[in-house]
């Protein structure tokens, strides 16, 4: 009787929030879609209930799956072997995703620095990205510089741009950092649609040209693929060094507890800026990386939902985890590929995403328990 | 000229404050910058269309337009502050004891969730609201106001008056200054804090109704998109007045549209959507508390 009475309570709740949404959004399309909507939750919510209740079990196993991973981790260069074949095994179609994955990765990887490690949250990450990716294309077609002249020098561009505009902002706290970085992600995406005369405006930017190695060409997609498998095994491989430094310890240390760390002699504002500068460091990096891929840049890559969606890959993943920024990363470019037809849920499943990965998983998928955002 | 921009400004201004209403007193209560509610705004927005689309096709309109458009805010206001009251219960209620950072992601969630929704069932394309009221106005100082400009800004007035009487005078107002100030002493004492939240979701969401199917008839297009730039505009009013504050919201909405208003015309039009960025940033680091508020302290 009162294992009825349990669930009983256990189901009615979905099915009552269920009706009540499809109820809210009738005035919207009428009944037909309201009803389509009320089967969909009354359906999707008792399972994703089951999931995050299953997954709630397996946390001891997860983690020991994280410490299997991380045993593994030193194997890292003969995982990467299948990787090298990629090219060779799947059409160019997957060949190009995988390249725009890999340039997610290392996005993802640098707010992961800010918002993981700093527990800074930036809500306008894309500004750095579009900051890289717009002064290699006018460093490469206004002056002609190659790819391995103009990368060094937009990325330094892009880290003092990072410095600069962290400056002010690292004084403040909370919500207010992130809303005060939203602001400046609007304000470099205007100035970038409005500057004609430099950036051509919402036209954008084309006739970029592809990068070259010792002379050779890297036109084709799968030489490209290998420079960016380059660059990310880079990126992971700064990243770990860099997660056990004195630098990365100061992070966490003030991502945990600002005052306490203050209190054992880290200078909070310089760490700070610090992560600011080094998280648009491989914003850059990304960007150029970007640039060089599609020969043309418009300010529309570079919207607040771009600034969202590499923010989701890192919560998605697990804050603070490289894990789980690659994770992250792969699984928001991939996912969208596979369900073609569903494109158009894609945000919509984003959104719905973030709110029950912070009511049921706060932490992410592998990210670790002890994380605390903020105080 | 002057004179016309700052009528504009000011009608502008009105309906800022009436959204900024809604990020200050849920700020001031939860400490939360409530993404959702430049969404709230905007399904106002929505259902001032279809709501009277619905009363036209019904012959509502016909028998009388005043009637209708009354209804018509009524019906948008309730069904408004069902979903800022869902939202809440939703996204925001399972993290009162999370970490500070979670909330605000969970409701960037719910920002992005409720604008593709509405794009997905309403399509991508704006959406005209008819025009009801003509070209009418009166002269007013050497310059012409319309009565839809009149309207705004006289209804705006009333809707912040009877809200800051709510606040002040009413056992459940002072129930939300007592929470606002101290939730542990305030439910200690009595007050359910939980309804008292709900009751604030509500109001706020209500007001933000009204600011949206007023926006839906000056502006004629509704789309989207429109709710996240007026909710960071709306925001940044509730910094500049300082947050928490509800004359300092409404006075904040006002200067920001006067600002926008003039700067369009005598700076540069296309930079017009950065003004209210550049004004919540200097103001962020010049005086965070904002220009009514108290500087946040910072407890050790």
């Amino acid at each position: 009787m009162g294992g009825i009475g349990r669930n009983a309570k256990k189901y009615s709740l979905p099915l009552l929030t269920a009706f009540w949404f499809s109820f809210l959004f009738l005035p919207f399309r009428g009944c037909r879609a309201a009803g389509i909507l009320f089967v969909t939750l009354a359906v999707s919510i008792p399972f994703l209930t089951y999931v995050s209740n299953r997954l709630r079990k397996m946390t001891p196993r997860m983690e020991r799956l994280q410490n299997t991973a991380r045993k593994w981790g030193r194997f890292s260069p003969v995982l990467l072997l299948p990787l090298l074949a990629v090219p060779f095994a799947v059409d160019n179609y997957w060949v190009d995703v995988a390249v725009l994955s890999g340039i997610y990765v290392i996005l993802a990887l640098g707010l992961n620095v800010v918002v993981g490690y700093t527990g800074l949250l930036n809500l306008g990450f894309a500004a750095f990205y579009a900051i890289g990716a717009y002064s290699y294309a006018l460093l490469n077609t206004a002056l002609g510089l190659g790819f391995w002249s103009a990368l060094p020098l937009s990325v330094g561009i892009t880290t003092v741009a990072g410095f600069l505009l962290a400056f002010p902002a690292v004084r403040l706290k909370g919500d207010y950092l992130a809303i005060v970085t939203l602001g400046f992600g609007e304000i470099v995406r205007l100035v970038l649609n409005n500057w004609d005369s430099l950036t051509k405006g919402p036209n954008g930017i084309s006739g970029i040209e592809a990068p070259s190695l010792f002379g050779a060409k890297l036109g084709d997609l799968s030489s490209y693929y290998y420079l960016v498998l380059a660059f990310v095994v880079i990126t992971v491989f700064v990243m770990r060094r860099v997660e056990d430094s004195k630098i990365g310890r100061a992070w966490i240390a003030i991502r945990e507890d600002e005052i306490a760390s203050a209190a054992m002699g880290i200078s909070t504002m310089r760490y700070k800026l610090y992560a600011c500068a080094f998280g648009a460091f491989w914003a850059g990096i990304a960007g150029c990386l970007f640039a060089a891929k599609m020969r043309f840049v418009s300010p529309e890559s570079f919207t607040f939902m771009e600034s969202v969606l590499i923010l989701c890959m890192v919560i998605i993943g697990g804050i603070g985890s490289i894990t789980g920024a690659i994770t992250g990363a792969v699984v928001l470019v991939f996912l969208p590929e596979l369900l073609r037809e569903a494109q158009m849920y894609r945000m919509i499943a984003v959104g719905s995403g973030l709110v029950l990965l912070m009511v049921f998983r706060p932490q992410g998928l592998f990210g670790r328990k002890n994380v605390s955002l903020g105080s | 000229m002057l004179l016309q921009q700052i009528i504009n400004g000011l009608t502008l201004g009105s309906v800022y404050a009436l959204i900024a209403l809604g990020y200050t007193m849920v700020y001031g209560i939860l400490e939360l910058i409530n993404f959702a509610h430049g969404e709230i705004y905007m399904i106002g927005a929505y259902l001032g269309i279809i709501l009277l689309a619905f009363f036209t096709a019904i012959g509502l309109t016909a028998v009388s337009l005043p009637l209708t458009l009354l209804l018509v805010v009524v019906l948008a206001v309730v069904i408004c502050s069902a979903y800022g009251f869902t939202v809440e219960k939703l996204a925001y209620k399972p993290l009162r004891s999370a970490p500070r950072l979670s909330p605000l992601i969970s409701a960037i969630g719910v920002s992005i969730f409720l604008q593709n929704y509405v794009m997905l069932t309403q399509g991508a394309t704006d959406k005209v609201f008819p025009s009801l009221f003509g070209s009418g106005g009166f002269r007013f100082l050497s310059t012409r106001v319309s009565y839809l400009q009149a309207a705004i800004i006289i209804v705006s007035a009333v809707m912040m008056l009877l809200l800051q009487a709510f606040v002040m005078k009413t056992k459940t107002g002072k129930a939300m200054r007592a929470v606002a100030q101290d939730k542990t002493m305030a439910s200690l004492l009595g007050i359910n804090v939980d309804r008292v939240i709900s009751i604030t979701f509500v109001v706020g969401s209500g007001l933000a109704a009204v600011a949206g199917v007023m926006v839906a008839a000056y502006y004629g297009l509704v789309n989207y998109f429109i709710g996240y730039i007026a909710g960071i505009k709306a925001f940044t009013a509730a910094v500049l007045g300082g947050i928490g504050s509800i004359p300092g919201a409404m006075f904040g909405g006002i200067l920001l549209g006067l600002v926008e208003s003039l700067g369009a015309s005598y700076v540069s039009s296309e930079y017009k959507d950065a003004y209210a960025f550049l004004i919540l940033i200097v103001i962020l680091l010049v005086r965070p508390g904002g220009l009514f508020g108290k500087a946040p302290e910072e407890k050790i």
